[in-house]
C-alpha cells in the first residue's frame, strides 16, 4: 500500500504524495466537487429567468425570492422552526445537562441499563420510533401542535445532549465543587456559580449541534406536525412533493434560505467545537 | 428510628446512590414516556388486527404480500451498501487524517456542512445535478464518455447518492474523532520494533481503530435505513425503491391503517437490531481490548 520506505523518517506524514495521500486527494476531492457543484446547481437556479439544457441559466433574477416568500409563507415557516428550535435546545439542555452531571459524576447499580435507555434512540432511524410515537401523540391530542413537535424532537436530542455533555463534565474538576462546598455553598449555589460557569462552552456546543440537527430533523416533525407546525425542511418537502405546479426556480429559492438557515447556527458552532472532538475526546499529540 | 434511616441512607450512598441520582429523573421520565411507551403502545396496537384474524395478524399479511416483505431486501440493498462504502471511503481518509495535517480545521469544517444540508435538500440538488439535462451529464457528453444521458435520478442510484451524500461526512467524523484520539506512541513503538508503515496499519492501528469503525458502521447503516426524503424524491418511490419507510408511512397516513403501520414500525426496529446486534457480536469476535492507548 504505502510506498514510504523504512529508511524514512517512519512516523512522517504529510510531506511528497504516498498512496494513502492519493486516495485522500482522490476521494475528498471528487466528493466535494460533486457536492460544491450540486449546491451551486440549487443557488443558480433560483436565480434563474429560465434554465434548460444549457450549462449556464438564460438570465439573472431575484424574483423567485419574492414570489417564494409569498406563495410559501416563509416567514410563517422560519418564525415557526425557530419557535420549535429554540424550545427544543432549552428543554434538552434543561433536562439533559443535568442527567449529563450524574452520570459523569456517579457510579450506581443499573447506570449501564439507563445508559442504553438513553442511547437507543441514536442507534435506532427516527421514523421507526416516529410513527409509534406520532399515534401515541394523536391519541393524546398532542400530533398536529407545536407542543407535540417539540416533544417528538427531544426524543434524539436529549440523548445526544446527555452523550456530548457527560465526557466534558468529567473533565471538569471536581475538587473545584469540593472547594465550594467547604466554604459553605449550598447544592443549588455551587450549581448556579461555579459549575454552570464550567460548562457554558460545552452547553454552547450542545445547543447549537441540537438546533442544527432540529433544523434538519425531517421524519420526525413530518410525521408529528400538522399543516400550521412545519419546519423549513418539511415545508421543503411538501413543495418539492408537490412540484410541476410549481417553478422549481421557487422551490430551489426556499432552499437556498434553507440552506443559509442551517448554517448560520453551524458557522457559529465551529467557532466553539472542533466537529472531530464531538464524538472523543482527544489526547494532545506531541508529534516531534 | 432516624439513626436507623440515616445509616440506610448512608449505605445507599456507599454504593453511589444518593440525592444527585434525581438529576437524571427527568431525561429518564421523559424518555420513559416519548421513547418506551410508544414502542410498547405501538407494539400493543400492531397485535391488535381486524376482526376475526389471528394476533399477529398483521405480521402474517405483511410477509404474506410480496410488496410489503420486498420492502425490507429494498431497504437493506440500499442501507447496507451505503454504509460499506461510506465507512470504506472513511477508513483510508480518517488514517491519513488522524494526525496533524495541513487544512484538517478546514476539512473537518467543510466534511460537516452537508450533514446540515439535510436529506430533502440534497435530494432536491441532485435531482437538478444528477437529471437528464444537470452538469454531471452535460459533463459526461461533452467529454465524449457516453451518448445519451445517464439516468441517475428517480432511480436506485439516485438514492445511493443521496444516501453517500449525507452519510459519508458523518461516517469519517466519527472514525477520525475516535482515530485521532489513538496513542501515536503505539505506532512509534511498532515502528521501533521493525514494522513496516503497511504491517502497522494492519496490526497496530487499524485494530485500534476498530471501536470507532464500528459505532460509525452502526450509525451510517441506521441513517441510512431511515431513508424517507430522498426514497420519495429522487427515488422511484412505487417500484425499486420503496423502502420499508414508505410502506409504513402509507400504511399510517394514506390507508388510515395504525395496527399495520405500527406493525411495520416493530419489524423495521427488529431488522435494525438484528443488524446492529449481528455487527456488534462480529466486532467482539474480531477483537477484544482497550479503546484508545495502552496504558493509562
Amino acid at each position: 500500500m504505502s510506498v514510504i520506505s523504512t529508511t524514512d523518517r517512519p512516523l512522517r506524514r504529510g510531506a511528497g504524495v504516498s498512496a494513502t495521500g492519493l486516495i485522500l486527494i482522490v476521494v475528498l476531492g471528487i466528493f466535494f466537487l460533486n457536492l460544491a457543484a450540486l449546491i451551486l446547481g440549487v443557488v443558480l437556479n433560483s436565480f434563474a429567468t429560465s434554465w434548460f439544457a444549457t450549462p449556464v441559466p438564460a438570465g439573472l433574477t431575484t424574483r423567485w425570492y419574492e414570489y417564494a416568500g409569498e406563495l410559501f409563507q416563509l416567514l410563517r415557516v422560519l418564525q415557526t422552526t425557530f419557535v420549535i428550535g429554540a424550545a427544543v435546545v432549552f428543554m434538552s439542555l434543561l433536562i439533559g445537562a443535568p442527567a449529563a452531571y450524574a452520570l459523569a459524576r456517579r457510579q450506581f447499580p443499573g447506570k449501564r441499563l439507563l445508559m442504553l435507555l438513553f442511547l437507543l434512540p441514536l442507534l435506532v432511524a427516527p421514523i421507526t420510533y416516529g410513527l409509534p410515537l406520532a399515534t401515541a401523540l394523536y391519541q393524546f391530542d398532542l400530533a398536529g401542535t407545536m407542543a407535540g413537535v417539540i416533544l417528538a424532537n427531544l426524543v434524539p436530542s436529549i440523548p445526544f445532549v446527555i452523550v456530548l455533555l457527560t465526557p466534558f463534565i468529567e473533565q471538569i474538576d471536581e475538587n473545584l465543587e469540593r472547594a465550594a462546598r467547604m466554604c459553605g455553598a449550598s447544592t443549588l449555589r455551587v450549581f448556579v456559580k461555579v459549575l454552570i460557569p464550567l460548562m457554558v462552552p460545552g452547553l454552547l456546543a450542545a445547543g447549537l449541534l441540537v438546533l442544527i440537527r432540529v433544523l434538519a430533523m425531517f421524519e420526525l416533525t413530518f410525521l408529528t406536525a400538522g399543516p400550521g407546525e412545519q419546519t423549513l425542511v418539511v415545508a421543503l418537502y411538501y413543495t418539492v412533493f408537490a412540484a410541476g405546479i410549481r417553478p422549481s426556480q421557487a422551490i430551489d429559492a426556499m432552499a437556498v434560505i434553507y440552506m443559509l438557515t442551517a448554517f448560520i447556527p453551524l458557522v457559529v458552532a465551529l467557532r466553539f467545537v472542533d466537529p472531530t472532538q464531538i464524538v472523543a475526546r482527544i489526547k494532545q499529540e506531541n508529534v516531534r | 428510628m432516624a439513626e436507623h434511616a440515616r445509616s440506610l441512607r448512608e449505605r445507599l450512598a456507599d454504593r453511589g446512590i444518593d440525592r444527585v441520582l434525581w438529576l437524571l429523573f427527568p431525561a429518564a421520565a421523559l424518555l420513559g414516556l416519548l421513547f418506551v411507551y410508544p414502542f410498547v403502545y405501538g407494539l400493543g396496537l400492531s397485535l391488535q388486527p381486524n376482526e376475526g384474524a389471528p394476533v399477529i395478524g398483521n405480521y402474517v399479511r405483511f410477509f404474506a404480500s410480496d410488496f410489503e416483505r420486498s420492502t425490507i431486501w429494498k431497504t437493506l440493498a440500499l442501507a447496507i451498501p451505503a454504509a460499506a462504502i461510506n465507512v470504506g471511503l472513511s477508513i483510508p481518509v480518517a488514517y491519513k487524517l488522524r494526525g496533524p495535517v495541513r487544512f484538517k480545521r478546514l476539512i473537518t469544517t467543510l466534511l460537516v456542512m452537508p450533514a446540515t444540508l439535510g436529506t430533502v435538500l440534497v435530494a432536491e440538488g441532485l435531482i437538478r445535478y444528477f437529471g437528464p439535462i444537470g452538469w454531471f451529464n452535460q459533463v459526461l457528453m461533452t467529454l465524449g464518455l457516453v451518448d445519451a444521458p445517464l439516468r441517475l435520478t428517480h432511480n436506485y442510484v439516485g438514492v445511493l447518492a443521496s444516501l453517500i451524500i449525507t452519510g459519508f461526512p458523518l461516517s469519517l467524523l466519527l472514525i477520525l474523532g475516535h482515530a485521532s484520539g489513538i496513542d501515536p506512541d503505539l505506532e512509534r513503538a511498532a515502528a521501533t520494533l521493525g514494522a513496516e508503515p503497511r504491517e502497522r496499519f494492519r496490526r497496530v492501528v487499524l485494530p485500534l481503530m476498530m471501536p470507532g469503525i464500528t459505532i460509525a458502521a452502526v450509525l451510517a447503516f441506521v441513517a441510512a435505513f431511515s431513508v424517507f426524503p430522498s426514497a420519495v424524491m429522487v427515488g422511484n418511490p412505487a417500484g425499486e425503491t420503496r423502502v420499508i419507510s414508505i410502506a409504513a408511512y402509507q400504511a399510517a397516513f394514506e390507508r388510515f391503517d395504525y395496527p399495520m403501520a405500527s406493525a411495520i414500525a416493530m419489524i423495521m426496529a427488529a431488522v435494525q437490531f438484528a443488524i446492529v446486534g449481528f455487527v456488534f457480536v462480529i466486532r467482539g469476535r474480531l477483537y477484544r481490548g482497550t479503546t484508545s492507548g495502552a496504558k493509562g
